[in-house]
């Protein structure tokens, strides 16, 4: 489960030795944009022992390694794969091919460390027109992706146009995100909202992403985790009516009826589904149905 | 008509007839801003006067010439409730051959109305002043808002001076402390520097541990049944403590709750909530920023209260009884939840009670709000270095890594546990930051007296110790 | 491998460490000054030189200020000094 994921700078031990005690599901070690090149070295070592030494049960831990096409992401991985994060967020992922590339040097990595195969998960970040139009090639290119990840700021300055609360402008890249995540069977994640302050303006626009059909949503502010977080569980009505949905089916079978109508609705194949992703969190996060 | 105007501070303390061995006093109203004690004292040294005892509601920074005095046998005794590190690390080091006296907001002014300690000359800075010693905080170049703590010096002493920079017609409109009270008043240039008297704004923390302490902390106080109309509340002005006072006003103000009033020193926070209907009044015994300095100036419901007023057990009644939740915060706490506010890590002095233990003492909820660990050193330890607040007093502990509520509290663990909150034993908190950041070995202890630590009742309840 | 040049790494900040190292002909010597060095003085300057060794670093002068790091920060910032020091960052 990744209501929340929360970007912590790679090179600052206060942030990084507190990123379990911040509430969100996982926290991202960014040793990418966070981290300016002369401290590239010192950000990985200092990520690598954190993971190393400091116990984050509980939070998922993902690291943001550089780019590709930079002279860093090898040396990240070499670093970082050893302590088995869940997953490794690759930036600026255009095609397929750099799925493949990042994919083939994780697995010789993987090998050598006797890891099972996939055993760590890759996340590509999507965050360029050419990334957006490619999607769904990127989600299906190696079997170790489990995930997409929209970066909005990147994508506006690729797009030209300027990034704004109300993100007009990255209407038609969410929906094409979560179209080709859903449709290659991954999980997608939403960008952060960039406006720390603005308590309001987070839970709208992680309302509006869980509307659309992301899984959970990135946070660069500890500020913004409680409003994801709320957003991306069951309400109170969607449990109950979930444990409903699982009463009557329960009932239909005993009473040997094949369709049976819950609240004037036929409950059918997609219904059910939902109820039991809806049961299956609600029990992650220790909730139960009200008491009536 | 006679007035109480003297020339000088000198030809006032010649007038009071302070000799040697006697007590003065002094409030801390304008806190690393003052100048009056610093320039009362350099007087007192000049006539060559010895052993006098200092008897001052709080000791700052600024105060540091003490050093000299102290060195030169003018002054051999000192009664605080608070005293920052300039002067506390040489204390702790061993510079005064009596220990100092550490008492409560409420524990000074009892001791002072009951007699336990006398004063001979009270001098009082005021930032405004008529000629016949009616006098108030509120206006003038150096306002500080409320005059809390002068008000049992006033009272008691035998001799009382004013000491003002903006002397104004009698009489005086507002005034806080009146003119029966008054022997002398003396006009002097600047009795402080604004900026180190009131904060422009005091912020809250942009510190994430922080705020997540405070989110927990507002949660706790949802939670423990307390928070309904009628609501009453003190909070300290650290960043994490006004970060809780701001997300209790969201959760206060969606749920329609009208409490009856916040307490204590008074930052722009608690002057937001009173706007915003959070409260009914603020009782007010210290301002921290000028937003507070207006408010109490312009606001009949922002009220200014003495410190007996506040916190006195000696009074009738004092406001921190019929106080419901009062945010505090620790340098350590013990696994008895007793707290040390009086020294660092290191064992030196550099704070105090203040009204920490006062406020324990009254209020229904006593929360600590403290990080896991500090630059590696844990929070919780097997017994603190010092007993400011005895952990009979203290509710809960809210940190990033749990909350930890006293054993004696039953009923509260059972609603924070109802409530989803991260309820965890202390003593597993304790072992949890130990893992994080190993075992401190422990400092040896010094062999010689430097502070009492006296408790709001006149009884002793710790000694602070030399550092070595 | 031999520290070859002077290097440094980690900043002055509260919970990091800031570590010099410089060549220095067959002596380590190492010089700490931290804001818990009565509580963990002797623990920090053992993981110090735990690390130097582990980085094949047998001679150097290696001063750290600590401003209350944990112990996996002082670890990666003295290997990132040492690496530095080496030439190999």
């Amino acid at each position: 489960m990744r209501r929340s994921m929360l970007f912590l700078p790679g090179n600052n031990p206060n942030m990084l030795i507190n990123g379990n005690c911040l509430g969100s599901d996982a926290v991202i070690f960014d040793l990418e944009d966070a981290v300016s090149p002369a401290e590239k070295d010192a950000a990985r070592i200092l990520v690598r022992n954190t993971m190393r030494y400091m116990d984050f049960r509980g939070c998922e831990l993902i690291v943001r390694i550089n780019s590709i096409d930079t002279p860093y992401w090898q040396r990240d991985l070499d670093a970082i794969l050893p302590q088995q994060p869940g997953l490794i967020l690759l930036p600026k992922t255009g095609t397929a091919k750099d799925v493949q590339e990042a994919d083939a040097y994780i697995t010789e990595l993987e090998q050598k460390l006797g890891f099972a195969p996939n055993t760590v998960g890759l996340m590509p970040l999507i965050e360029t027109a050419l990334g957006v139009e490619n999607a769904f090639a990127i989600a299906t290119a190696a079997d170790r992706v489990q995930a997409l990840f929209l970066g909005a700021e990147d994508l506006t300055a690729d797009l030209h146009c300027k990034r704004t609360k109300e993100g007009r402008e990255i209407e038609y890249a969410r929906t094409r995100l979560v179209m080709a995540a859903r449709a290659a069977g991954v999980e997608v994640y939403d960008t952060p909202f960039t406006d720390v302050n603005d308590d309001e303006g987070i839970y709208k626009d992680a309302s509006y992403a869980k509307a659309l059909g992301f899984s959970g949503k990135a946070s660069i502010s500890p500020r913004h985790v409680g409003a994801i977080n709320q957003v991306f569980s069951p309400s109170q009505a969607d449990i109950d009516y979930a444990y409903e949905v699982m009463d009557a089916i329960a009932l239909a079978k005993e009473q040997g009826k094949g369709a049976i109508a819950l609240r004037g609705k036929m409950i059918d194949a997609p219904i059910v589904a939902r109820a039991e992703q809806t049961i299956a969190m609600a029990e992650a996060l220790g909730l139960g149905r009200s008491e009536q | 008509m006679e007035t109480k105007l003297v020339k000088s501070i000198r030809e006032a303390v010649q007038l009071s007839g302070l000799k040697d061995g006697m007590t003065v006093s002094f409030h801390h109203h304008l806190r690393n801003g003052d100048f009056v004690l610093n320039m009362v004292m350099e007087e007192i040294a000049a006539l060559g006067l010895k052993d006098i005892f200092v008897n001052a509601s709080s000791l700052f920074d600024v105060h540091t010439p003490m050093l000299q005095h102290i060195e030169n046998h003018v002054v051999t005794g000192i009664s605080a409730d608070y005293i920052s590190g300039g002067l506390g690390r040489p204390i702790s080091q061993g510079i005064m051959d009596k220990p100092v006296q550490f008492r409560t907001h409420g524990g000074r002014p009892s001791d002072i109305s009951l007699g336990r300690t006398p004063i001979d000359v009270a001098f009082i800075a005021a930032p405004t002043a008529d000629p016949m010693g009616n006098c108030s905080g509120k206006y003038g170049k150096s306002a500080c808002g409320s005059l809390g703590y002068a008000f049992a010096d006033a009272m008691y002493a035998k001799k009382v001076v004013v000491i003002t920079d903006n002397l104004v017609q009698y009489p005086l409109q507002d005034f806080s402390i009146s003119e029966d009270y008054v022997d002398y008043v003396v006009c002097v240039d600047a009795i402080g520097d604004p900026k180190g008297i009131v904060s422009g704004t005091t912020q809250i923390t942009r510190d994430p541990v922080g705020l997540v302490m405070a989110d927990l902390a507002a949660k706790v106080i949802e939670a423990s049944g307390l928070l309904k109309d009628g609501f009453s509340f003190q909070t300290g002005a650290g960043g994490a403590s006004l970060a809780a006072a701001s997300f209790l006003k969201d959760i206060m103000l969606k749920k329609g709750i009208q409490g009856s009033f916040g307490l204590g020193g008074i930052t722009g926070y608690l002057v937001d909530m009173l706007h915003a209907g959070c409260f009914r009044s603020l009782l007010d015994v210290q301002c921290f920023d000028l937003k507070a300095v207006e408010s109490i100036r312009s606001d009949p419901r922002h009220q200014e209260i003495s410190a007996m007023h506040y916190a006195s057990p000696s009074s009738r009644s004092a406001a921190v009884d019929s106080l419901d939740v009062v945010i505090l915060g620790a340098t350590e706490i013990d696994t008895d939840f007793n707290v040390n506010v009086h020294t660092d890590s290191n064992g030196y002095i550099m704070g105090g009670s203040g009204g920490h233990s006062d406020t324990a003492a009254g209020a229904k909820l006593a929360m600590i709000i403290a990080p896991m660990f500090r630059a590696r050193l844990p929070i919780v330890t097997d017994r603190v270095t010092c007993i400011s607040t005895p952990g009979r007093d203290i509710d809960v502990l809210v940190t990033q890594g749990g909350i930890a509520v006293n054993p004696k509290n039953v009923e509260l663990k059972q609603r924070l546990t109802a409530a989803g909150l991260p309820v965890v034993d202390m003593q597993a908190l304790k072992e949890k930051a130990e893992r994080i950041t190993g075992k401190p070995n422990r400092l040896p202890k010094g062999d010689r007296a430097v502070a009492e630590v006296i408790y709001r009742d006149g009884t002793l309840l710790d000694t602070i110790y030399n550092v070595k | 491998m031999e520290i070859t040049k002077c290097a440094a790494a980690g900043t002055m900040e509260s919970s990091d460490a800031y570590v010099e190292i410089e060549p220095c002909e067959n002596a380590l010597v190492v010089e700490l000054q931290s804001v818990v060095q009565a509580q963990f003085g002797d623990a920090i300057e053992a993981t110090v030189r735990q690390v130097l060794s582990e980085c094949g670093v047998k001679a150097a002068k290696v001063r750290v200020v600590d401003r209350g790091a944990l112990e996996c920060v002082i670890r990666a910032r003295v290997e990132t000094a040492a690496m530095r020091g080496k030439g190999e960052a």
